[in-house]
């Protein structure tokens, strides 16, 4: 017997017991259901995740903030002990930053010329904290503005326009799409390059105004939405903002953004981290913040996975159940093929290409079907729910892992082949032609 | 003296163990030239299909030599071993051994599939043998709604499909009534005289033994010299 004829007998034999196979494969159907599911949720966010970490194009900055032994040892000790010197400022924002209120350890002068001479570290600059009050395009009104924490030292996700430049000496800002109705701009093109007018109050009480630019328009990301401000705008604000403040005040930063060459390898990234972390400083890669929401999603994900791995090798014991009753029923048909000069390798081939092609059937029919209901959903969900985060495709189908997953399924499938395929090969023909 | 196709040398074979254990076979001798028909008659029980199954080297004797032209048979691989029931051996089976879902065709075509033989070439041989037998008109029912005797007559058409030189035939006639049973036998028959077939007929139907060249009685494992 050749391959295609064994193939074709194995198939046309699946389906002489309808109902057998139809509940086998409901089984298989339910595990490679769930798999799929799982395996484009992952795919979809860790996409979405690649996708912002590329976008934000944080190889050349490291985010470095003074390593704080309150965070290190307070669980195991208690609070630290009070150090008058220690300079300490209330934390504003920030990304990662502690509750308002909570006094973290910060970055002096003098940190950042340390920071600033460790080797691989071209230039720090500190992260100020700037507080507008209002935005304004033309005459349409006076909106709240929420500087993004991030801007300075993140690329934006474009929906229109060009990124903000660190060097530009004029004010630029970056828009988020929401801001755009309300400010008066029909849609995100429209804005790019129309002036639009910021207020900010110092410390004495007295309210600016400054014009900016807007370069461009983003959409939200991850790391949350507000307005993006160029290097030169937030130092221009900064130095607004801190009009009349009192001199005696001391002057921390509670994060600082060392840049580095964008050039550098992993390795000589996490050289310069080390080189930091034996100075006192805690020093993280855009990445590196940004993985840690990728590694509570994949703890979500393996879980689900394990699920369905658990009902794949239940599918499969259903499997070894239905093979062997079709091994038992077609007893006298092995032994005829045998006495008719069958090589025993030939029924397992047989009896293995039948185990195989339920399991196709199985993974297929629940790999296509996922692909359906998951493309509907995460339709459904990109316009409802995850609206705030656009270009989040929840769930995302990559072909390599759908031919992954009906691989395996079929490889689970052959393994459960393997015991009911070895009977039916050892049956000696005439014991089975005499089989009642 | 040419080769005997088949010869069997004080063969025994039992079932079971202990209490349970029963010698179908005592120690039998049997020898078959090419181109005879024996018959191999006894009562029920006696052994008869033990025999013919070990002749066909369906089974293992638990002792004795068992030869094919020439050639001792637990001498031969497994490859040649399915080769021979493959290719020269061709199979009566007294319960026919039909598959009942599938084509009168794709019953008779089955040693066919099985040697490897391409689907064209397996459909004409099919065919050849199908109308051989007077069957063409029924190569695409389904085997389950044939008569007894056309049962009977596909499954002598599975034998021959795949020109074999030896053709056991277990009770043949066995399941039918006597004018289709005499259809069956002369069909067997003129395989024999007209393509040099060899025929090991299994029986306890004393009329046809009588048509063979040569009767080989059996009664509780052993041999019977005299016929009484
Ligand atoms: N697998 C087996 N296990 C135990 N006993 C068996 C087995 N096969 C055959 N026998 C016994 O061996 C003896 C010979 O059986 P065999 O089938 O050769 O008889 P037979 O001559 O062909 O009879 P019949 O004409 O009824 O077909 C019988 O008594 C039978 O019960
Ligand atoms: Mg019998």
């Amino acid at each position: 017997m050749n391959f295609v004829d064994i193939f074709r007998t194995a198939v046309s034999n699946t389906f002489r017991s309808r109902l057998r196979t139809t509940l086998t494969v409901v089984a298989i159907f339910i595990g490679a259901f769930t798999l799929t599911i799982t395996t484009a949720i992952g795919t979809g966010v860790s996409d979405y995740i690649n996708k912002q970490v590329a976008s934000v194009g944080a190889s050349d900055v490291l985010l470095v903030s003074k390593t704080s032994d309150q965070t290190t040892t307070g669980t195991d000790t208690g609070p630290a002990k009070y150090d008058p010197t220690a300079a300490k400022a209330a934390a504003g924002g920030g990304l990662g930053a502690g509750a308002p209120g909570q006094a973290t350890t910060v970055l002096t002068q003098a940190d950042l010329t340390t920071i600033g001479q460790t080797s691989g570290v071209l230039s720090v600059d500190p992260i100020v904290t700037v507080t507008p009050d209002y935005i304004q395009y033309g005459d349409n009104g006076k909106y709240v503005l929420t500087v993004s924490a991030t801007s300075a030292f993140t690329k934006a996700d474009l929906a229109a326009g060009a990124q903000l430049s660190s060097t530009d000496q004029t004010l630029q800002v970056m828009l988020p799409l929401d801001y755009l109705s309300n400010l008066g701009f029909s849609d995100a093109a429209s804005a790019v390059g129309q002036p639009v007018t910021i207020g900010i109050t110092d410390y004495a009480g007295t309210q600016h105004e400054v014009t900016a630019t807007v370069v461009g328009v983003q959409n939200t990301t991850l790391l949350g939405g507000g307005v993006g401000l160029n290097q030169y705008a937030t130092t221009q604000l900064h130095d607004l903002q801190s009009t009349g403040k009192p001199a005696n005040s001391v002057a921390g930063y509670s994060r600082a953004v060392a840049h580095i060459d964008p050039n550098s390898s992993k390795s000589q990234i996490s050289a310069i981290k080390d080189s930091l972390k034996t100075q006192g400083y805690t020093a993280l890669t855009v990445a590196d913040q940004i993985g840690t929401f990728e590694t509570v999603i994949n703890g979500i994900i393996g879980v689900l996975d394990a699920f369905a791995v658990i009902a794949l090798i239940a599918a499969g014991f259903g499997i070894i159940n239905t093979l062997l009753m079709s091994v038992q029923e077609r007893t006298r048909e092995i032994g005829l093929m045998k006495a008719m000069g069958m090589s025993g390798r030939k029924v397992y081939a047989l009896f293995s290409t039948e185990a195989v092609f339920i399991g196709f059937l199985g993974s297929a029919i629940g790999a296509g079907v996922a692909i359906l209901v998951g493309s509907v959903i995460s339709s459904v969900l990109s316009k409802r729910l995850l609206s705030g985060l656009p270009g989040l495709h929840l769930l995302e189908f990559s072909p390599v892992s759908i031919l992954i997953i009906i691989l395996v399924v079929m490889l689970i499938a052959f393994l459960a082949g393997t015991l009911p395929a070895r009977r039916a090969a050892r049956q000696n023909p005439i014991d089975a032609l005499r089989y009642e | 003296m040419t080769t005997p196709v088949l010869s069997a040398v004080d063969i025994r074979k039992s079932y079971g163990h202990g209490v349970n254990r029963f010698d179908a076979l005592k120690g039998v001798s049997l020898t078959v030239q090419a181109g005879e028909s024996v018959a191999i008659v006894g009562k029920s029980g006696s052994g008869k299909s033990t025999l013919m199954h070990l002749l066909a080297l369906l089974d293992d004797p638990d002792s004795g030599v068992l030869e094919v032209e020439g050639t001792e048979a637990k001498k031969l691989k497994e490859r040649d071993l399915n080769r021979l029931r493959n290719q020269d051996f061709g199979f009566v089976f007294q319960q026919f051994f039909l598959t009942p879902n599938s084509s009168v065709l794709e019953n008779v075509i089955l040693p066919l599939k099985i040697a490897g033989v391409s689907p064209k070439e397996r459909r004409a041989r099919g065919m050849a043998a199908l109308e051989q037998l007077e069957l063409a008109d029924k190569a695409k029912n389904k085997a389950i709604n044939l008569s007894g005797g056309q049962k009977q007559r596909v499954v002598i058409a599975r034998a021959l499909v795949n020109n074999p030189k030896v053709i056991f035939a277990d009770e043949p006639t066995g399941n039918l009534d006597t004018a289709t049973g005499a259809i069956v036998e002369d069909i067997l028959f003129s395989l024999n005289k007209e393509h040099g077939i060899t025929l090991i007929v299994v029986t306890h139907d004393v009329e046809l033994a009588a048509r063979c060249d040569r009767q080989f009685f059996i009664r509780d494992g052993l041999e019977e010299s005299s016929h009484s």
